[in-house]
């Protein structure tokens, strides 16, 4: 069970590897964020594999922290690239 | 029972880590931005979901916790992650990324460019 725990880790690395080409490398703004999404998620998923291989249940917390986190994260970008602003003002436009 | 258990569980992660795998393929493969969004907002969330089901299920059947707090993550993310991959890509076009020049169809360009007309 740990030497599969393990292997799934590196496994995620290894996508979290192809993540980090596509953030450093995408060509327009929309690419980046996109990448930066999925880069939460893959660290998600190894907080939940972490925690299954330290035994506690302490990193938990920390799940729900950074999916709360990446969600805002990409709301306020997609409104940065979309109108300029992050809040706004005039509801009309 | 703790077979049946540990079953579950390898069963429900490599399920959540075959997809994840799947979503870096799409990242780096993919030719456009739309593309991209598509393969990362709904194969991630998949493989994200089924791997904290996984983790779920160990800390219930083998640890015997009840941890409510990685269902609502679970459903957060189920919530939110397509609706960010949705923003994103609604962002992308009308801040005018230019799509694959093989794609055959582009029903959103007439609406924003009446849009458009209308604002001016």
């Amino acid at each position: 069970m740990t030497t599969f725990l393990w292997v799934i880790v590196v496994l995620i690395g290894i996508s979290l590897l192809g993540f980090l080409y596509r953030l450093v490398k995408g060509p327009t703004t929309p690419d980046r964020v996109i990448a930066l999404d999925a880069i939460g998620v893959g660290i998600i998923s190894l907080i939940g594999l972490i925690s299954i291989l330290f035994d506690t249940g302490y990193f938990l917390d920390v799940i729900l922290l950074l999916a709360i986190l990446s969600f805002i994260g990409t709301v306020a970008f997609s409104k940065f690239t979309e109108k300029g602003v992050i809040i706004q003002r005039d509801r009309n436009s | 029972m703790t077979v049946i258990a540990n079953i579950l569980i390898i069963a429900t992660i490599s399920f959540g880590t075959i997809f994840i795998l799947v979503t870096a393929i799409g990242l780096i493969r993919l030719p456009d931005a739309y593309s991209r969004a598509h393969a990362a907002s709904k194969s991630a969330t998949l493989g994200v979901m089924s791997i904290l089901l996984g983790v779920f299920f160990h800390f219930w059947l083998n640890e015997g916790s009840f941890n409510s707090r990685i269902l609502l993550g679970i459903v957060f993310l189920f919530v939110t992650g397509p609706v960010g991959g949705h923003m994103m890509g609604r962002a992308a076009y009308i801040s005018g990324v230019k799509m694959w020049d093989k794609s055959v169809r582009d029903d959103l360009a007439e609406v924003v460019k009446k849009k458009r007309e209308l604002e001016k």
